[in-house]
């Protein structure tokens, strides 16, 4: 069976994050006064796998291993059956 | 005395680091990063550079690599392991020292030489200098911000190698820019002692981290 999956990986909470700072400063160049402004990271590949939970498992290890920085960022993993 | 200096695709500073173990009279070689066993090596080096274009984020794609599996086992055997810049944020990544070097408060490219104060002379690669001595080396970075959760448990267990001297160029936490695991044997960087390493450079002061990796091979 065919996984959509989807891996979010953000900046835990409080962490400076300097992009996102200086994306809001540009706005602010242009005249839009935004607050809270945020980026991320998103990762998207499909799998072949015999159940959902298979997937799960090997995507969590994935973030552990790989894709996150346990010091420094929270992730959300999202997976959906391929039509 | 057989120091191996590691390159990854995308490693840059290796050549530096290979003419500085030169001056001290080691045997520097290189090491590609598909080779496992390093068994036979008295020291690591890990340069800079930008392993893997800093892909996912800089250090870690190097941190999974075979070699690394040789250096974790290199660090079992109490043998010294120094990274520099690139070098440092791949040791973060695979744990072998705590925290993380991550982007630069103000985000860009920052290179120039900053003025350090060494707090620690417990590592081999501190070993010849005096404690809280003020040393000048360049930095090259443009993710090199020291973060960790558990900064008091760095001071507590002497582990702070490296301290930015009367500036912060790039937000560390408590301007730390270099820190070693708790035996003081592996030890990461972020400023260039190999880009010190000759009074022509500008500098000579980083030379004695190259040494003291001599002296404490010799020293059995």
């Amino acid at each position: 069976m065919k996984f959509n999956v989807e891996v979010r990986i953000k900046l835990k909470k409080g962490m400076l994050n300097p992009e996102a700072a200086t994306i809001q400063r540009a706005l602010a160049l242009l005249g839009y006064e935004v607050e809270n402004t945020n980026t991320m990271d998103i990762i998207t590949f499909t799998m072949e796998e015999d159940n959902m939970k298979k997937v799960e498992e090997e995507v969590e290890d994935m973030c552990q291993r790989l894709l996150c920085n346990p010091v420094i960022h929270d992730y959300q993993i999202t997976i959906k059956p391929e039509d | 005395m057989r120091v191996g200096v590691i390159r990854f695709p995308g490693s840059n500073c290796d050549r530096d680091v290979y003419h500085a173990l030169k001056l001290v009279g080691a045997k520097p070689e290189y090491i590609w990063w598909d080779l496992e066993d390093l068994s036979y090596l008295d020291a690591v080096i890990i340069p800079g550079g930008f392993s893997y274009g800093d892909y996912l984020r800089a250090g870690a794609i190097a941190a999974i690599t075979p070699v690394m599996d040789g250096v974790r086992e290199l660090v079992k055997e109490e043998k010294p392991v120094l990274g520099i810049c690139n070098g440092a944020q791949i040791l973060a990544e695979v744990g072998l020292v705590p925290g993380v070097f991550t982007v630069n408060q103000y985000p860009k490219f920052n290179c120039k030489w900053t003025k350090l104060k060494v707090k620690t002379t417990r590592t081999p690669f501190t070993s010849l200098y005096k404690k809280d001595e003020i040393i000048r080396m360049p930095i090259a970075h443009a993710e090199g911000r020291y973060y960790t959760d558990n900064i008091q448990e760095l001071w507590d267990n002497d582990q702070v190698v490296l301290q930015f001297y009367s500036e912060n160029p790039n937000g560390s936490i408590d301007g730390i820019t270099g820190v070693c695991d708790k035996s003081g044997l592996v030890c990461a960087v972020m400023p260039h002692p190999e880009r010190a390493s000759e009074a022509i450079l500008g500098s000579d002061d980083g030379i004695k981290f190259f040494k003291g990796i001599i002296e404490y091979i010799n020293r059995g």
